[in-house]
């Protein structure tokens, strides 16, 4: 059994309109793992990852770290890119550091290092409206890795790329969590995207927004353009897609009642 | 690009409102000596350029002194109208206390507050204070927009690191508030000129301390019809001259990255 590094209890959460987000949701993120939070829109995929990091606190049930040291920092990557448009891929890169008041002399090897991995080591001096969507996303995906944070969270980060974008950059974070060990928890609506990326797969249900399915697949499988094509990644995602369609039925179930 | 493209280009650029003007300027030269004129109904632009010329003593020291005002208003506004920003955008509890106040300031017109301001002090400094009065306002109140418009998931990074208050003030709410101040400061530029002529109109102030408003006045009451023309002349030259150095200065600032300011291919 694997180090449990968040572990939610019984989580509600609902918003100050009234808005019931979340009830009684149980979760372990274990170390190590590619976990995947998967569902409608409007479930509360992002609301749980956002509970994660902290931003935002549960108005019911308990969210612990078991271990705190194992947890010093958080990588957060938005659905957008969210960079800072006045300042160079560099500055955007270094944000966090910045943030911890770490000196830019022993900062500018790490952001080097970041931009090397997500492959932008050339493109420190350019201003973001210069680059590509995809580059773009890379730079936030760097400046979410500067810190070497033990956990990453990252919110349907290719939802808004083409789908040769979104592949490259799917090979691009299962090749840095291999390098990297990092933990990853990730929201995305896409089955196939979830299938190829994962390790477990949590299956959501929205109003109000609870797990309802995980399923887990062998960490050891190779993920590569020849798992994309073989019958036991169209088995998962069948099953996969069976469990999401229950869920969504599950809900078309009690709006009639 | 070479040397006779990039000439052509300028030309397309600058040829048609440069060719504009010259045949607007000849057509006013034509019409004032076919028909007959006389110079204090409408004198022609010739004559306003040599009394230019002529009057240059008197008519520079004036505008130095227009100026003067209002870079001097310009400069308090900027700091006033940033300053007063950036603690309203701080602490709410002050912008609700203040904003009222600077709205009351903004929304009296200011030529109805300059003779209260001559009593109070003395010609010069009222000038100073209404240019600043009028300038001040939209300075602040761009400003006020651009920090409370920051993208709202970089706050959350922000938060997400334990950036303290003020580490997000300068290397977030700042940065991202500076095209609406230069908006605010482009608005703040023109409108200290127009706040200095005209609280220099209500004060009348001669002698020394004369502004080209004074001069416009002097020339109205002495018949010196080409005189009010020529200081006419320098008060816009002036606004023009503001308006290209404050473009120029957000171009300097924003051109590498906001859309407003981004030269484009087409």
């Amino acid at each position: 059994m694997t180090q449990t590094l968040v572990a939610l209890r019984g989580v509600g959460k609902t918003f100050k309109t009234g808005t019931l987000a979340l009830t009684g949701l149980d979760l372990d993120v274990g170390a190590g793992e590619f976990l995947t939070l998967l569902g409608p829109s409007g479930c509360g995929k992002s609301t749980v990852l956002r509970l994660i990091a902290g931003l935002e606190k549960a108005s019911g049930g308990s969210i612990t770290r078991p271990i705190p040291e194992l947890i010093s920092d958080i990588g957060f990557v938005f659905q957008e890119p969210t960079l800072m448009p006045w300042a160079r891929v560099f500055d955007n890169v270094d944000l966090p550091l910045r943030l911890k008041k770490e000196k830019r002399a022993k900062a500018a090897p790490l952001v080097e290092e970041a931009l090397a991995l997500v492959g932008l080591s050339g493109f420190a001096k350019a201003y973001p409206r210069e680059l590509s969507g995809g580059m773009r996303m890379r730079v936030s995906i760097a400046r979410a890795l500067v810190l070497k944070p033990a956990l990453l969270l990252l919110d349907e980060p290719f939802a808004a790329l083409d789908e040769i974008t979104r592949f490259r950059l799917n090979d691009d974070l299962i090749r840095l969590k291999q390098e990297l060990g990092t933990t990853i928890v990730f929201v995305t609506h896409s089955v196939f995207e979830s299938v190829y990326l994962s390790t477990r797969i949590a299956i959501m249900a929205s109003r109000p927004g609870r797990i309802v399915k995980e399923i887990a697949i062998a960490p050891d499988l190779p993920r590569n353009e020849a798992f994309r094509l073989s019958p036991a990644y169209g088995a998962l995602c069948a099953e996969t897609s069976a469990a999401l369609q229950a869920a969504m039925a599950q809900n078309l179930g009690a709006e009639a009642k | 690009m070479s040397f006779s493209q990039s000439l052509s280009r300028s030309f397309s650029r600058y040829g048609p409102p440069l060719l504009v003007s010259l045949v607007t300027l000849t057509a006013w030269e034509a019409i004032v000596r076919i028909a007959d004129i006389p110079p204090y109904q409408l004198p022609a632009p010739s004559l306003i350029a040599a009394t230019l010329y002529q009057d240059r003593a008197t008519l520079f020291d004036s505008l130095l002194v227009t100026l003067k005002i209002t870079f001097g208003a310009l400069a308090a506004a900027v700091a006033g109208g940033a300053v007063l920003a950036i603690l309203f955008a701080r602490w709410t509890w002050v912008e609700r206390s203040f904003l009222p106040f600077a709205v009351i300031l903004q929304v009296t017109p200011i030529i109805a507050i300059a003779p209260l301001l001559l009593v109070w002090l003395d010609a010069g400094t009222a000038v100073l204070t209404c240019a600043f009065l009028v300038a001040f306002f939209p300075i602040l109140a761009n400003t006020s927009v651009g920090l409370a418009s920051t993208n709202q998931n970089l706050v959350e990074l922000f938060r997400l690191h334990r950036a303290s208050a003020w580490q997000e003030l300068f290397l977030l709410r700042i940065p991202a508030a500076l095209p609406y101040f230069m908006a605010g400061l482009r608005i703040g530029g023109g409108l200290a000129l127009i706040g200095a002529i005209a609280a220099e109109l209500a004060a009348g102030a001669g002698g020394q301390s004369a502004g080209l408003a004074f001069r416009i006045v002097e020339a109205g009451y002495r018949l010196n019809i080409p005189r009010m023309f020529a200081a006419l002349t320098l008060i816009s030259l002036t606004g023009l001259a503001i308006y290209g150095l404050l473009s120029a200065l957000s171009q300097l600032l924003l051109g590498r990255w906001h859309e407003s300011a981004i030269d484009r291919e087409n």
